[in-house]
């Protein structure tokens, strides 16, 4: 039974939170800007996001008659799939995910985001107009840029653990978080992780005061909707895979381990809302000069130290 | 396990197929990357999971990308199609065709005897892919590596902001 | 890096500070007695039409907003009728400062909205109130020479009785 209802069941629950996300970012952004936000539909507005998806449903689902139809059906499509299926080797619980113990979870999450900019920027070629493709474009550039120093960044975790596999890692976690021996690779890979969900501060793709909404531009309705949740759920990701590969997993006292994920993972998932609430965007050469002249050294740095310390620790008993 | 292989296998061949017949060039990278996803697989059902995921960050993920972001701004046209026409004469591509062929039916020859018998191999961990590559590979990646650096540098050299030249 | 920082924990100390959000419906703004919202036409103390259809607002309005009609009864003249399109009114209240008779008045109330345009555009007897609006006492024909039924030459306020030319009496 539990073998069937995970997968079943996973992703239903990440499209809810992710559509309930919504909704608690913008009653947080409301908080740290001394207003309400969204507080009308049902107690304390708990279903705007419900109302938001019904209006979403019942808009015209318009595909441009200059678009490419079938790459710009595609792109939304994978953009959620990659997403979804990332989740699958995320160990919730100490009994792992859906495939919580695949033996390269950490590779896998790595590939999936690879293949999400796929999605983005065949949004914007295939919306064949000037914003779309233009936020594709640095899309294109920003992702992949910060793939690389988010793979590097967690090369020092997967040094540290042993394991590509995402339970491993959680279980080397016993004595002491990553966070602290790993501090470097941690916000190394918060940045990147931001800049992976183009999530303010590092929306450049979607830079609606320079290019409409950038690669999202041309899509209407349900389409728009699920590049919208996959944005989300991909916070929920990423937010996830720093409680996992930092902060302990479901490692706590007390509290069963679902719990203390659910609590890590909210945790991070406010911080995040949190920097959109306070920074503003860089422009675009400081977000690639911030990546390549500070955090890739930043990160091979912390590779070779972590490497050091390991050899060091080998060689004196 | 065998189905699964050979499913991804027919994907990866008609995924190829595709590369070579599409009109609009992202199309034809679209099923590159298809085809690519497809050996991912392959490789996953052969137990090297390893190379896989590697497959699909490095190949799938990061360089096709590259390509797809070239091949955006290359908006080719009627003309463009029309020489490309001249290119496909069948005096141009008998011969890399037969040599082709030469190597299908070779790999073919060596692929029968193990259909069927060697599954499943043991699987083939991160840890099996850095020894050989840094214990029996190693020339290799050093020789890869001194490439790579050399590219490196010629990039920096090119892209670096001459500001006397303006 | 650490302005970014600060940034951070300023915004987050925002949690604790007190909303500056007015929850509209339930809860009414404080509106300022002359805070420009709905025009409305005001009367005399004695209970007549203020406007004397001069114009002048019409003339004012920067948008065009205010037509009216002049016509005469018993010496006084009325808007035969007068109309103000809301829907092009930007409330600047330049009609009010126009108007001699502080007839036209601006009201502190927005709450006008119409589900359809042409509801937006108020006649006379939408805008006519019954009272003096923010002026109790003054009555424009007391203070004028002109002559009503009532009041003849000469008997307004501070007003000197009419010269008789045929005297030759300074
Ligand atoms: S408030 Fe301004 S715009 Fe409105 S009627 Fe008076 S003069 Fe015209
Ligand atoms: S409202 Fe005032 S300004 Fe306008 S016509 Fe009447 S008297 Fe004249």
């Amino acid at each position: 039974m539990m073998r069937l209802s995970l997968p079943v069941l996973t992703p239903l629950a990440v499209l809810g939170l992710a559509t309930m996300l919504t909704w608690v970012e913008r009653r947080l952004l409301g908080l740290w800007q001394d207003r309400y936000g969204p507080n009308r539909v049902g107690p304390g507005g708990v279903f705007q996001a419900v109302a938001d998806g019904v209006k979403l449903l019942f808009k015209q689902d318009w595909v441009p008659p200059f678009a490419d139809r079938g790459v710009f059906v595609l792109a939304p499509a994978i953009g959620m799939m990659t997403v979804l299926l990332s989740f699958a080797v995320i160990p919730f619980t100490a009994m792992g995910g859906i495939a919580g113990g695949m033996n390269v979870g950490l590779l896998f999450i790595l590939a999936m985001m690879g293949l999400g900019v796929y999605a983005v920027v065949l949004a914007g070629w295939a919306s064949n107009s000037k914003y779309a493709l233009l936020g594709g474009m640095r899309a294109a550039a920003q992702m992949i840029s910060y793939e690389v120093f988010m793979g590097v960044s967690l090369l020092g975790v997967v040094m540290a653990a042993g394991s590509f596999s995402l339970r491993d890692i959680v279980a080397a976690q016993g004595r002491v978080w990553f966070v602290i021996p790993q501090c470097l690779g941690f916000c190394v890979f918060m940045l990147a992780g931001i800049a992976e969900t183009h999530r303010l501060p590092f929306d450049l793709p979607e830079g609606e005061n320079e290019l409409g909404a950038g690669f999202h531009t041309e899509y209407s309705g349900l389409k728009f909707g699920m590049f919208f949740i996959a944005e989300y759920a991909g916070i929920i990701l990423v937010s996830a895979l720093v409680t996992t590969l930092y902060l302990g997993g479901g490692l706590g006292p007390v509290l069963p381990a679902a719990v203390w994920f659910t609590l890590k993972t909210c945790g991070m998932v406010m911080f995040f809302i949190l920097l959109r609430a306070a920074l503003p965007r860089p422009r675009y050469d400081q977000l690639m000069a911030l990546g390549w002249k500070i955090l890739l050294p930043l990160s091979l740095l912390n590779v070779m130290a972590t490497g050091t310390i390991m050899m060091l620790r080998a060689t004196t008993p | 396990m065998h189905a699964l292989a050979l499913l991804s296998a027919g994907i990866a061949f008609v995924g190829a197929i595709m590369v070579i017949t599409r009109r609009v060039a992202v199309h034809a990278v679209l099923y590159l990357v298809v085809t690519l996803l497809a050996v991912a697989m392959v490789l996953a059902l052969l137990g090297a999971a390893f190379a896989a995921m590697l497959e699909i960050i490095i190949y799938a993920g990061a360089i096709m990308v590259l390509f797809v972001f070239v091949v955006m701004m290359l908006n080719s046209g009627q003309p463009d199609a029309a020489r490309e026409g001249e290119w496909l004469r069948p005096r141009a591509w008998a011969g890399p065709g037969v040599l082709a062929g030469l190597l299908c039916g070779e790999l073919l020859y060596a692929a029968t005897p193990f259909s069927g018998h060697a599954w499943p191999l043991a699987p083939l961990t991160a840890r099996d892919v850095g020894l050989g590559l840094f214990g029996h590979y190693v020339l290799m990646v050093e020789l890869a590596s001194f490439l790579l650096l050399a590219g490196l540098i010629s990039a920096l050299h090119i892209g670096r902001n001459r500001v006397e030249d303006r | 890096m650490l302005d970014t920082l600060r940034t951070l924990f300023l915004t987050f100390r925002h949690a604790f500070y007190r909303r500056a959000t007015v929850q509209y419906p339930e809860q009414q703004p404080y509106l300022p007695p002359r805070y420009r919202g709905r025009i409305i036409l005001s009367r005399d103390p004695d209970g007549a039409e203020r406007c004397v259809a001069c114009n002048l607002c019409a003339v004012a309005c920067p948008v065009d907003c205010i037509s009216l009609q002049k016509v005469e009864a018993d010496g006084r003249w009325y808007p035969q009728y007068f109309r103000i399109n809301f829907s092009r009114c930007i409330f600047c209240g330049f009609c009010e400062e126009a108007c001699p008779t502080y007839a036209i008045q601006l009201t502190p109330d927005f709450e006008m909205s119409e589900y359809s345009r042409p509801n937006l555009v108020y006649e006379k007897e939408d805008l006519l109130i019954s009272g003096t609006g923010k002026y109790p006492d003054y009555s424009f024909y007391h203070v004028s020479g002109i002559p009503i039924p009532g009041k003849d030459r000469g008997a307004s306020e501070r007003e000197r009785p009419p010269v008789d030319i045929h005297s030759l009496l300074p």
